[in-house]
């Protein structure tokens, strides 16, 4: 009997799940606020589904009601993108500066 | 036009980048390449995804334009935010996501055939359910993320808002969005789907209401992991690998991100959710206040002078430091102390600040070396070995009543041990309680000397005096 593929991803995420889980943990403490700032950009990664939606259908028109909803998504999705990282880029960069200070 | 398994290959390359991004944490020196793999990823799946529609019409430009817009705008705020409004930026952040994944849930809805979900009106059933529970939970995290936002931003006040029969009625709204689901199913009704939408929003709303501002650390922590999850069901609808690794990782980030903040405020998670804390427990200490000792007075010169003849201090830093921008001051103070000698490090507690972390981002922007900064666990049993505790702006993290006085509301919550050091000095504006609303007994020790201003004030006579 073959299995449904739903199964397949269903795997992935329990399995991703753990990863996360693992990797989470062993994220120093002082890193924290740069976590929440990283997974906030690399869960935008939905603008995938936006540009789905944007770029579907557009034989007639560009702006029909469904990729409309694929716009808008690009736009809050690209703006949590460039703003998640380089706000979590510009953390970090605090975090380097200090240690060649010491040196 | 590359072939579905040709990019579901690309998508898995992009999930396993961004599970390094998060590996790269795990120190700061792996950190900042964490973060560009993090980037490579993301690049990854957006030209991938181009390459997979293969539509190169006009639309693309329409895509690129707006991906432009919202990438100026991101770019933009993230230069010119000031790193003590970051938990605002992360609730504002969260907030966007849970939209976006309710507007691509929308999408597929309005339009299944372009994700080969079926036809409208005949979606299949797993792909409606996969929607809506993206769309709820987005929802949930869209209109929560708005009300945290609010309320780290000061707009909205930040103690609880509670009325009777609040749980009641989420439960109710809960349990309704799960029938309307299982109707959305059957009738595949767009009007069922608009309902669950609104009422998700609402629920958000609700949910995040009656939590009070001192445990906002840990409905950050909490936002971050619903907006994973979100991302997780929107995912598993676009029968995306990217997707459904990312929503994993980022829903297990934030769950643990909240149990590490409950853990250390010692809260149960549900006590937290249910809300309330930081308005009922005000009035029970104010009696005792009347019978206690008065208060050391000291000035910055006293400081100075009791700094200078130690050999060790360690420093307290707390939220009042971050609000009255003191960092900068304290570290120079800091350098002075270094110059003659004597042995500085920073003390830090897990909810100091309002998000995780915070504190220790505050600090590296004022150029402190990440190596004198400690987390309550590992600096702990110097505090008996070390000569002045300078407590700047933190109060409940430091109040011995959590270890000796099982009535207090912050009773067994992990504090750090100020009161074993030779001498204690605290900079704070006033006498009046901090966040938890209890008396902090440390101020009437005879070890105590209170110096009453601002933090930055302060801490810049402090400087001008060790000269």
């Amino acid at each position: 009997m073959e299995i449904d593929p739903f199964i397949f991803r269903l795997s992935i995420f329990i399995l991703s799940i753990f990863v996360g889980y693992y990797v989470v943990w062993s994220v120093t403490p002082s890193l924290h606020t740069p976590l929440m700032s990283v997974t906030n950009a690399i869960s935008s990664v939905i603008i995938v589904g936006a540009i789905i939606a944007a770029l579907a259908d557009t034989s007639q028109t560009i702006f029909n009601s469904s990729s409309l909803f694929g716009f808008l998504a690009i736009t809050l999705a690209a703006v949590n993108i460039f703003g998640g990282f380089l706000v979590t880029h510009r953390m970090l960069q605090m975090y380097k500066k200090k240690k060649k200070d010491k040196k | 036009m590359i072939s579905a398994n040709v990019s579901a290959f690309f998508y898995l390359i992009s999930g396993m980048l961004f599970i390094l991004a998060l590996r790269g944490l795990s120190s700061p020196d792996t950190s900042r390449q964490g973060n560009l793999l993090g980037m490579i990823g993301m690049t990854i799946a957006i030209i991938i995804t181009f390459l997979s529609i293969g539509n190169f019409s006009t639309a693309l430009i329409y895509v690129l334009i707006f991906l432009l817009i919202g990438g100026g705008i991101g770019a933009f705020i993230a230069f010119r935010i000031p790193m003590t409004a970051m938990p605002e930026l992360v609730a504002g952040f969260h907030s966007l996501v849970g939209l976006a994944a309710v507007f691509v849930a929308i999408a597929a809805f309005l339009n299944p055939s372009s994700f080969n979900l079926g036809v409208v009106g005949n979606i299949k059933l797993a792909s409606l359910i996969e929607m809506s529970i993206g769309a709820s939970v987005g929802a949930i995290t869209f209109s929560g993320s708005i009300i945290a936002f609010l309320k780290l931003r000061g707009i909205m006040s930040g103690s609880p808002i509670i009325f009777s029969g609040q749980h009641l009625l989420n439960l109710f709204l809960g349990l309704s969005v799960f029938i309307l689901v299982f109707y959305l199913c059957k009738t595949q009704s767009s009007n069922i789907f608009w309902t669950v939408i609104l009422i998700s929003f609402l629920v958000g709303v609700l949910l995040i209401i009656p939590i009070g501002g001192a445990d906002m650390p840990v409905v950050i922590s909490m936002l971050n992991s619903y907006s994973g999850w979100a991302a997780a069901g929107i995912g598993f609808t676009l029968e995306n690998t990217a997707l459904i690794i990312t929503g994993a990782l980022v829903g297990s980030s934030g769950a643990i991100l909240s149990y590490i903040m409950c853990k250390a405020m010692n809260r149960s998670f549900f006590s937290v959710i249910l809300g309330g804390f930081g308005a009922d427990s005000t009035s029970t200490k104010s009696d005792d206040k009347k019978d206690r000792k008065p208060v050391k007075n000291g000035n910055a010169e006293d400081a100075a002078f009791l700094m200078k003849n130690a050999s060790s201090v360690i420093i307290v830093p707390g939220y009042g430091m971050a609000v009255a921008q003191a960092q900068h001051a304290l570290r120079e103070m800091v350098d002075k102390l270094k110059k003659i000698d004597i042995k500085v490090s920073y003390a830090i507690h897990p909810v100091a600040g309002r998000m995780p972390g915070h504190m220790n981002v505050l600090l590296a922007e004022a150029n402190v070396p990440y190596d004198e900064v400690f987390e309550l666990e590992d600096i702990n049993n110097d505090f008996a070995n070390a000569d002045v505790a300078f407590v700047i702006g933190a109060n409940d993290v430091t109040n011995p009543v959590a270890k000796t006085d099982p009535k207090s509301p912050i009773f067994g919550m992990p504090v750090l041990d100020v009161e074993k050091c030779k001498s204690v000095l605290f900079v704070k504006r006033s006498l009046s309680p901090g966040y938890a609303g209890i008396d902090n007994e440390l101020f009437y020790k005879d070890n105590t000397l209170m110096l009453f201003a601002d933090a930055k004030k302060m801490t810049e006579d402090i400087v001008k005096n060790l000269e």
